[in-house]
């Protein structure tokens, strides 16, 4: 059973009968077809490109931090354009990028398949999301060329409503808003499939874990993401109308400001990585050929994550002067978290024990995740502890942590799920050894340039400086010479994808050998996604699956 | 420490020189919590790789898809993570209840903070001085060694907060209200302060020193602030940087270039207003630009960062020496760069 | 692991080609109408829980400053007339229960009732908006505004009419009109589709200016009956303020006889809370006529209120496609999803309103 024939080496192709002659791409033509389109897969696929090109925006602003801050002082940019670049950074990164990433890209393509449905329940609600996305972009964009967005991404005030006269703030503040109507209608689109459109067979606990990660990063989707609607409302407000609810110069409070912020932008932390988690799972199990370790702690601990991550939104104020009571019970939420994330990293190193490992491009970014994940939660311990973050509060020991989870974390996984899903969502195979050659890159690049950034928290640097002490100097080199590294890891990883595009093997239907509804649809998927209906079975048993060398894949074997 | 090596290290080590009675508790802990994580993250790191190996697919390999669940060690790996966070939590909250508990008997600081300044003023009245360190002049607070200091801070502007590494001490400052903050500070020596909240242009320069010194020094110091020299033009360049004008204003050699207009090379000249007017830069303009700085902005300077008021800050013989010092400078050379 | 393939495979999925299996009312990727209604259901409630969400970060900010400073609350609240908010509430209230009837019309196939229903609650919301555009232009021009633009002053002299009132109903006006002429050219195709929508959204604009003319009658009355007693002392707080509005001093010597004799309009939306302002004047710290105490208020105030009406247009907008499609008969008790859940939705927003009111009109 199992994998014992497969060859190690692949040379046959893919045989020509899991290729379909229909599929989703070729389904109708014409760019109308596309910017129409009521088609999860087709929605997901625009996401993509968006969400990646928004990354590459981002980054690209990250680079320019990096080599700024190659000197000490008198660096290539000025204090005020050093700001708006870290905003800008923030900002795309935050809200175009990871928010939507995995949810919106891969979620809108793999969760309705992966369900066994047709689509989401509203089709023309996905499709406005992601205009709302769009939209969201084109007022960033706006921000960014009318120049002036110097807030940081947290607009705190009153920084946020005195700084600069002209629209940037105003339309930053209004993206996300609207970035957050489209987060808000993709969450309660999910939750509305997964509750009232499972196919018969399809119980809670038959789903795949990619499907319970979604199901909790739509819930607090949709309960956070209005709170921070309301809140960059109230903020648009008070630079148009001076209301003043934030305000001290009219008896408004910043600090108020900051418990609605956070309220939202806590939890969104989870929104950034829980959908990561699952792709991990999924990655995991089908890359080592075995059920996942503990289906059910990990269904939980997501579940428990995305409620528990409503209540520690204090932890980003423990200096902010709040009532010595409220932040003990803050600090003691705090910890509360850090118990199901822990558990589902032993429980993916339970699914490797005893499995087949295959190691190729996805696993080896799962396996990155891993290594940079449990730094990146471990780490959270010192900034949980309230004697010690009165030291590493919004010191660079913050900026790695964060870094550690968001994009160690949430990138990779993204990273990992778009090599593992790449075959079924363009019907290509892209070349494995290039692609892990990219993964490596990416994890040296990545320790190298934030790994320096703890030492330079510990040592006392605080972040958002524009220049900084001279004994801070080489840490700070290391770090960019890192940043340069990793960069060139990513554009690696695009190359292979796109190289795949181009003259890459066409891709049969299972070519991991997954169990999950997705890999029995043909690659790329038809327009219905089931040409006839899918058998629902236990997404994590492995025992009927086999690899046949003459479609250069896994099969079925009843 | 008197290795040579330990010297070449240092700059690199996990923790700048603990310099108050809260480091000790925050540098134990953190190097507990580090040798927690050490414990947990070389094992998995370890188990990684042997799984990857001992279980890699390979010809003639067949691996069991059985073990995918085991109670005792699901509970094991939750309880014992657990108890550990209740532990860390508990340590944590200790030390921070230490540090908001404001002692009774503290020597007492005002902090005011400003874009992009500190200033202090002592329980006599007496402000901060000035010293040069490396290519800038940077506020001095002195500060008596092994006593209790409370410092009351308050924001003229924006969100601004206090952090000195060397005593693991941080707190906001928040515009509306005061926030307090207190320290012992054990070692002599002069540490830096920094605003860790983001404050806009020049907040990474919002830098200022804390000198700790023997009791007895402390007092010297705290006579010397009071003191402001008596030729006006002296007096009129202590002032420059006291009330804050060297952050956005540059003259002479020093301070900040901009956002506010340069001194240099002004005194005299016919200056051309936001509004569309010129006027003579005089003693007149000078002494409204301190106290209404809004009414005749310079051209080009009328929206950016307006600058504060300072009307009830200035007695009338300070703005005469502010005044002999910008006509000292009437023939100053711009900012090279 | 046993493995679970056991499963026979669903029926249901397997006509997924089969488009002619379809109803046109019953979208593609549904099974049956069961599952549409079920998923647009609760695809509504969870959208209803975002607004309860959205709109509860404004009641943390009211609670937060109103704990904070309650003798602002209590002088502020004194600006708003409890008569309109009531006759406001009652509207909205009757709006909820036409629509609720809408739903089941929609439900019986009683297509002219349904329309009737629907056109009842359009022309509520309109009569809801047109008070509250009285009481908006009211306080503008008393200078009752936000933050930072407060400018009221008590007593003082606060210029003339700014003609705010006629400039909100610019746009209802030319809605009114145009809603007329299709009226009009209803009765011309003699079409009874055009004719029912036609009719509705004619009897909605003239609803908007009952509404304004009950809340102008409504407020001159307030003003008739208290007018007088209220002079007197508003010309205290007056001077009072002078010491933190040196302008407003200027402009009151100026005209000190005008001072008096606009007081009707400024105590027209007082009411009856007399009492409590003389408390409030007889304190000596009870300055909260700035922009700091009182303009936060009307911040809040605004947000609120402003927000809830922007709720209402909303409304106002769905239930008009709701009537189109009444009026071509596409309801029936397969397929009354949309009736059902814009029913939910104008609950919600009638629901908040319950809130606002006594939170914000019945303080004392």
């Amino acid at each position: 059973m199992s994998v014992v024939d497969r060859p190690i080496v692949s040379t046959e192709t893919a045989g020509a009968d899991s290729y379909p002659e229909h599929h989703f791409l070729n389904h109708t033509k014409g760019v109308l077809s596309w910017a129409l389109t009521l088609d999860h897969k087709r929605i997901g696929l625009m996401y993509l490109v968006g969400v990646m090109a928004s990354f590459a925006l981002g980054g690209m602003f990250a680079l320019m931090i990096r080599i700024h801050l190659w000197n000490f002082q008198d660096g290539w940019l000025d204090n005020k354009t050093y700001n708006q670049v870290f905003t800008l950074h923030g900002a795309i990164m935050v809200f175009l990028f990871i928010i939507p990433s995995i949810p919106a890209a891969l979620g809108n393509f793999f969760l309705p398949i992966m369900l066994g449905t047709k689509d989401v329940a509203f089709p023309r609600l996905n499709l406005s999301s992601f205009y709302l996305w769009v939209t969201g972009l084109i007022l960033f964009l706006t921000a960014l060329s009318v120049t002036g967005l110097d807030t940081g991404w947290t607009f705190y005030t009153p920084y946020s409503i005195e700084t600069q006269k002209g629209g940037a703030v105003l339309a930053a503040t209004f993206g996300v808003f609207v970035l957050g109507f489209s987060s808000i209608f993709t969450g309660l689109n999910f939750i509305v499939t997964i509750n009232t459109m499972r196919p018969p067979g399809m119980t809670w606990f038959r789903m795949p874990l990619f499907l319970w990660a979604t199901y909790a990063t739509s819930i607090i989707q949709v309960l956070a993401t209005p709170v921070l609607g309301i809140t960059v409302l109230l903020l648009s407000a008070e630079r148009l109308l001076g209301i003043g609810i934030f305000d001290p110069k009219l008896n408004g409070d910043p600090v108020t400001f900051q418990h609605f912020f956070w309220f939202y932008s806590h939890p969104a932390v989870y929104i950034m990585i829980l959908p990561a988690m699952g792709i991990i799972s999924e990655l995991m199990s089908v890359h080592c050929h075995k059920g996942i370790f503990g289906y059910r702690m990990i269904a939980y601990s997501s579940i428990a994550i995305a409620l528990f991550g409503f209540l520690v939104w204090g932890h980003h104020m423990f200096t902010s002067g709040m009532a010595d009571v409220t932040t003990v019970v803050f600090s003691a939420l705090t910890f509360t978290v850090s118990i199901p994330s822990a558990i589902k990293v032993f429980n993916w190193l339970g699914t490797m024990y005893q499995g087949t490992v295959s190691l190729n491009t996805p696993m080896l970014y799962a396996l990155a995740f891993i290594f940079l994940f449990t730094i990146g939660g471990l780490t959270g311990l010192p900034l949980g502890a309230l004697s010690t973050d009165m030291h590493f509060h919004d010191t660079y020991f913050v900026v790695a942590h964060f870094h550690y989870v968001m994009m160690g974390g949430t990138l990779v996984a993204f990273l990992g799920g778009v090599f593992h899903w790449w075959p079924k969502m363009t019907g290509r195979m892209f070349n494995d050894k290039l692609g892990m050659v990219s993964a490596i890159i990416v994890f040296i690049g990545f320790n190298l340039t934030f790994l320096p950034q703890f030492v330079l928290g510990t040592r006392g640097m605080p972040r958002r400086y524009a220049t900084y002490l001279e004994e801070f100097q080489d840490l700070h080199r290391l770090s960019t010479v890192g940043s340069l590294i990793l960069g060139f890891g990513l554009v690696t990883a695009l190359v292979v994808l796109l190289q795949s595009l181009v003259n890459g093997k066409k891709a049969p239907r299972n070519p991991w050998g997954g169990a999950t509804l997705e890999w029995m649809c043909s690659s790329p998927p038809p327009h219905d996604n089931f040409s006839s209906a899918p058998t629902v079975g236990d997404p994590y048993d492995f025992s009927k699956i086999e690899y046949d060398g003459r479609v250069g894949g896994y099969v079925r074997k009843d | 420490m008197n290795f040579v090596l330990a010297d070449k290290v240092a700059p690199y080590a996990w923790f700048p020189e603990g310099a108050s009675s809260f480091a000790p508790q925050v540098d134990n802990l953190f190097t507990a919590i580090l040798w927690i994580c050490i414990l947990f993250f070389v094992p998995i790191v370890i188990l990684m790789g042997y799984f990857m190996w001992a279980f890699r697919e390979r010809p003639g390999y067949r691996g069991s898809p059985e073990a995918l669940h085991n109670t005792p060690l699901e509970i094991t790996w939750t309880v014992i993570p657990t108890a550990i966070a209740v532990w860390v939590f508990w340590e944590g909250a200790m030390g921070y209840l230490d540090m908001a508990r404001i002692p009774k008997g503290t020597v007492d600081v005002n902090v005011t903070a400003m874009k992009w300044k500190w200033a202090f003023k002592y329980e006599n009245g007496g402000e901060n001085g000035f010293e040069k360190i490396g290519k800038t002049e940077l506020p001095v607070l002195v500060l008596p060694v092994d006593r209790d200091v409370k410092l009351i801070m308050r924001s003229d502007d924006v969100l601004h907060s206090f952090y000195v590494p060397a005593f693991r001490a941080k707190r906001d400052v928040v515009p509306g209200r005061y926030n307090y903050m207190w320290f012992r500070p054990t070692k002599l020596g002069t540490f830096d302060i920094f605003c860790t909240e983001y404050c806009g242009d020049n907040h990474s320069q919002m830098i200022a020193k804390v000198k700790v010194v023997t009791e007895a020094e402390y007092q010297q110091a705290l006579a010397k602030a009071i003191e402001e020299p008596e030729d006006p033009l002296e007096r009129g360049k202590l002032l420059y940087k006291r009330l804050g004008c060297s952050t956005c204003h540059y003259a002479g050699e020093d301070g900040a270039n901009g956002p506010g207009p340069s001194y240099n090379g002004s005194w005299g000249k016919q200056v051309s207003l936001e509004n569309g007017q010129e006027v003579a830069f005089d003693e007149n303009y000078v002494r409204e630009s301190i106290l209404n700085p809004a009414a005749k902005a310079r051209k080009g300077y009328g929206s950016a960062s307006p600058m504060n008021s300072y009307a009830g800050r200035v007695k009338d013989e300070q703005i005469d020496a502010l005044i002999t010092f910008i006509k000292s400078l009437e023939s100053a050379p711009p900012k090279a760069k | 692991m046993t493995a679970i393939q056991d499963t026979a495979p669903h029926t249901d999925h397997a006509h997924d080609d089969h488009h002619h299996d379809h109803p046109s009312w019953l979208a593609h990727h549904f099974d049956d109408a069961e599952q549409q209604y079920d998923s647009g259901k609760l695809g509504m409630w969870l959208f209803l829980v975002t607004e309860v969400l959205f709109f509860s970060g404004m009641f943390c900010a009211y609670a937060l400053y109103r704990n904070r400073n309650p003798e602002v609350f209590e002088f502020c609240s004194a600006f708003l007339n409890e008569k309109l908010g009531a006759i406001n509430t009652g509207v909205l209230l009757f709006s909820s229960l036409t629509m609720a009837w809408a739903v089941r019309a929609s439900q019986l196939r009683q297509h002219t009732l349904l329309v009737g229903m629907l056109a009842a609650t359009l022309a509520c919301a309109a009569m809801f908006l047109g008070v509250k555009a009285v009481e908006y232009s009211h306080k503008w021009e008393l200078g009752l505004l936000p933050g930072k633009f407060y400018v009221a002053q008590l007593g003082g002299h606060h210029g003339d009419p700014k003609g705010y009132l006629e400039t909100l109903c610019v746009v209802p006006m030319i809605l009114t009109v145009l809603s007329a002429l299709y009226y009009v050219y209803s009765w011309v195709v003699n079409s009874t589709f055009h004719k029912q929508v036609a009719g509705p959204l004619l009897v909605t604009g003239l609803c908007f200016f009952v509404g304004v003319f009950l809340g102008q009658t409504l407020e001159a009355e307030a003003a008739d009956s208290h007018g007088g007693e209220h002079a007197e002392h508003h010309m205290v707080q007056g001077h009072v303020d002078h010491a933190s509005h040196d302008h407003a001093a200027a402009e009151h010597t100026e005209h000190p006889a005008d001072g008096a004799a606009a007081m009707p309009v400024v105590v027209a939306s007082a009411g009856e809370d007399v009492k409590v302002m003389k408390e409030q004047l007889a304190t000596p710290d009870a300055d909260v006529n700035q922009k700091s105490m009182a303009g936060l208020f009307f911040s809040i105030y605004y947000c609120m209120t402003g927000v809830h009406a922007i709720h209402i247009l909303g409304g106002m907008a769905v239930i008009t496609w709701l009537i189109v499609k009444a009026a071509r008969h596409e309801f029936h008790e397969q397929y009354f999803g949309p009736v059902d859940n814009v029913g939910l939705y104008w609950h919600l927003v009638d629901f908040i309103w319950i809130y606002l009111f006594p939170l914000l009109y019945l303080i004392t």
